[in-house]
């Protein structure tokens, strides 16, 4: 397959470089909380999530999608980025290690702007699919 | 079952002024290391005019300036560890920089269930516009709820 290495080479059916991040730990979960004010205890605290049906803390939906944005404003500047979605799939278990990949899907016109929509995804080790997405980057 | 004449419900008008050192501290939690993002000279040099946001940042700044009541744990009444994230969207007008005073309202965009009420959903519509006015992004974000 084709990598782009920068959305200046973007083409249909290309990948863009992917991006794997060292084993989620409690200490990645407690440095999001305080940097994305997200202080939900059901990644925090284990109890709580034990309460709750779970049987350990999990990582935030929104960690592997800031992920996502890393692979994404490393590949085009992030004004670019014109609108970025994910639907969160399944669960990111404590120790995971997530995986970003992305594909250009196809190379458009969107509101006279010449425009790359990409397909993306987060994956654990296993290949389960976590959080599954799309991005509109403008290309010029 | 969640009240669905709550359709349409909003947060008072927020305020937050975008931070140097906590958007700094959101990338070290996701260890982002792209300069523009760390260093104001590096995004200068970049042709911005001071440090931009990161793609997903809207939604911690929305974070960090909650309304005085939720929509979803407060005026919808959901239990926060029956709550997940279902989906999450963000849309880019214009980029928002650190020193941005940034406003932001959010409204409940619509309520739904699923299997017989075993999963209700909430959609949150939420935008941010900045010191002159600009629109510069909208969030949609869908919440799921298990019964």
């Amino acid at each position: 397959m084709t990598i782009a290495a920068t959305y200046r080479d973007a083409s249909a059916g290309a990948a863009l470089p992917t991006l794997t991040l060292p084993p989620i730990s409690p200490l990645t979960l407690a440095l999001f909380a305080g940097g994305s004010g997200d202080h939900n205890p059901i990644h925090l605290d284990r109890a709580f999530a034990a309460k709750n049906g779970f049987d350990e803390v999990f990582a935030h939906g929104m960690l592997s999608m800031a992920y996502l944005g890393r692979l994404l404003s490393n590949w085009a500047p992030p004004e670019r980025i014109l609108d970025f979605s994910t639907r969160f799939v399944s669960i990111t278990p404590l120790r995971a290690v997530v995986s970003c990949s992305g594909e250009v899907s196809e190379i458009a016109d969107v509101s006279g702007k010449r425009c790359a929509k990409l397909a993306l995804k987060t994956t654990l080790a296993d290949g389960t699919v976590t959080l599954s997405g799309e991005a509109l980057v403008q290309l010029d | 079952m969640l009240d669905k004449s709550k359709i349409g419900a909003e947060t008072e008008e927020r305020q937050i002024v975008v931070e140097a050192g906590m958007l700094r501290l959101f990338c070290q939690a996701i260890g982002e290391t792209n300069p523009i993002y760390l260093d104001e000279a590096a995004a200068r040099a970049a042709g911005y005019r001071a440090i931009p946001a990161p793609p997903t940042y809207a939604s911690v700044l929305s974070n960090l300036a909650p309304p005085k009541t939720d929509l979803v744990l407060g005026v919808l009444g959901a239990d926060l560890g029956r709550m997940l994230h279902g989906e999450q969207g963000f849309t880019q007008h214009k980029p928002i920089f650190v020193g941005d005073r940034i406003r932001l309202r959010q409204r409940i965009a619509d309520i739904y269930d699923k299997k017989g009420g075993a999963l209700e959903f909430v959609v949150l519509e939420t935008s941010l516009t900045n010191q002159d006015n600009e629109l510069c992004a909208t969030m949609r974000t869908v919440a799921v709820l298990r019964n």
